[in-house]
């Protein structure tokens, strides 16, 4: 790793001041990406600001059928919650015991790897992005590989997840990493069903459109019986283009026989 | 470098660290405790689990400054007062549950945080809170075992000799 300090404030503003006077600052959350991303000197920042002293950031609250989530709250406490089962089942299967409780919802969907767990749920709940500049709907946050809508000095503070009627997420572990070869987030909420899918397309995390049609008329697994999602899937040592393109299909279906 | 201070098996601690040290690096080369092992230094292979405020974490995947005030244990501290093995320990030793040794100490850390919070596991919850603790000798079987014999149930019938 290059040199740099850590800063720990106590304040989410004196966060973004810093962030906002100096350029090469980067945020840390749980570190469990960002810390071997800075031991393969991939990064090199002046400093890290850390967000593990801001307790405000922490924790799960309900309220009207919302519950919302702080960004530095680890995936074992969302795990061990059961306002949104089929997310808390999601949290309770990234990576392993010790990354869950270490790492962050928040520097999660900051990072947008295209194989998280997070990014489905968001995306598969319609939920809300909650910075310290605004908020963002799920559908305008993924902008790709990596890629979100957050700007410079931005922190996500917390993410509001609507609860839905029904919701099941299924993936098909990479047994080296545990991270999703494919994972797909299906919900129902009255009349409005919602498929999202990561780890496949070269795009990142997306909505199954065709899926969400045949479901909406029928919701049973065989309503997506030998569907297979178009674009660009991601072909790798794990996984081609057509076999991602398949358990796409396979674990949409898992996912709404678990509903 | 910073001063920090932390908790180490009961013990007070007090050492400089640069804000890059891991916790890994400050519990190996500041504070001479080498039985927490780095085998990867990537956050996959577990052989550097600790306990930090009784939750097991990686500690190559963690900075020592974020451990400053923290309750940390490691496998120094799984002995008993005398020296003796404590339960887990004796336990892997009973039951073959260790060849090279490497990923022991990591082993025996996710061991005591699991039956912290579940004392008698399934052999597939066992197998399933080891899933970042990986081993290159001994196929897993006896370290399942092990664990199950440290949480008092019978293993005549568990995995293999
Ligand atoms: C062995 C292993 C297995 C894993 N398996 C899985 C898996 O199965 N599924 C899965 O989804 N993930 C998996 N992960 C990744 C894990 O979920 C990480 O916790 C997560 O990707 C990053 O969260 P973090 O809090 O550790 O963020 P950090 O590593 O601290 O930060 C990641 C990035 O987000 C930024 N950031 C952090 N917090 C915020 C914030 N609040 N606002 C804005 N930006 C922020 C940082 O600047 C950095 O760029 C695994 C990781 C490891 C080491
Ligand atoms: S040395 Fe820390 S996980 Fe391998
Ligand atoms: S005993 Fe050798 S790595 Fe586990």
């Amino acid at each position: 790793m290059y040199e740099f300090d850590i800063k720990a404030p106590s304040k989410l503003g004196k966060v973004v001041r810093k962030l906002k006077k100096d350029e090469d600052a980067v945020v840390l959350g749980g570190g469990q990406t960002l810390i071997p991303t800075l031991k393969q000197r991939l990064a090199a920042p002046s400093q890290l600001i850390s967000l593990a002293k801001i307790d405000k950031l922490k924790g799960i609250s309900s309220d009207n059928g919302v519950v919302t989530i702080g960004a530095s709250t680890v995936h074992a406490d969302v795990a061990a919650d059961g306002a949104i089962p089929a997310l808390s089942a999601l949290a309770g299967g990234i990576g392993d015991p010790s990354v869950r409780n270490r790492g962050t919802i928040g520097g999660s969907l900051a990072n947008n790897d295209p194989s998280a767990c997070y990014p489905a749920g968001a995306l598969g709940l319609g939920a809300t992005i909650v910075t310290t500049d605004r908020k963002i709907a799920a559908d305008d946050y993924f902008r790709g590989l990596f890629e979100t809508a957050l700007e410079g000095a931005e922190i996500i503070t917390a993410i509001e997840f609507p609860v839905p009627d029904k919701a099941a997420y299924v993936k098909f572990d990479q047994p080296a990493s545990r991270f999703a070869l494919v994972g797909v987030f299906v919900s129902r909420t009255g009349s409005d069903v919602r498929v999202a899918v990561t780890g496949a397309s070269e795009s990142g995390v997306f909505r199954w459109a065709e899926a969400e049609a045949a479901l909406a008329a029928n919701f049973a697994p065989e309503a997506l019986e030998g569907m297979t999602p178009s674009g660009d899937m991601i072909g790798d040592i794990h996984g081609s283009p057509e076999y991602r393109a398949h358990l796409v299909g396979v674990m949409a279906r898992r996912a709404v026989a678990a509903c | 470098m910073t001063q920090v201070s932390m908790t180490v098996n009961g013990k007070a601690v007090s050492a400089p660290a640069e804000g890059r040290s891991l916790l890994s690096t400050y519990l190996r080369e500041a504070l001479q405790l080498t039985g927490t092992h780095v085998g990867c230094d990537t956050g996959q292979c577990g052989a550097c689990t600790v306990h930090v405020n009784g939750k097991m974490v990686k500690s190559c995947n963690m900075f020592a400054t974020e451990a400053d005030g923290a309750e940390i244990t490691t496998v120094e501290g799984m002995a008993n007062g005398d020296g003796s093995l404590g339960v887990i320990q004796q336990a892997f030793q009973d039951h073959h549950g260790l060849q090279c040794g490497f990923c022991t100490p990591g082993m025996v850390m996710a061991a005591a945080a699991l039956l912290k919070d579940n004392p008698k596991p399934s052999e597939a919850e066992v197998r399933a809170h080891l899933s970042g603790n990986l081993c290159r000798c001994t196929g897993y079987h006896n370290i399942v075992k092990s664990i199950m014999a440290a949480s008092g149930q019978d293993v005549a019938a568990v995995a293999a000799e």
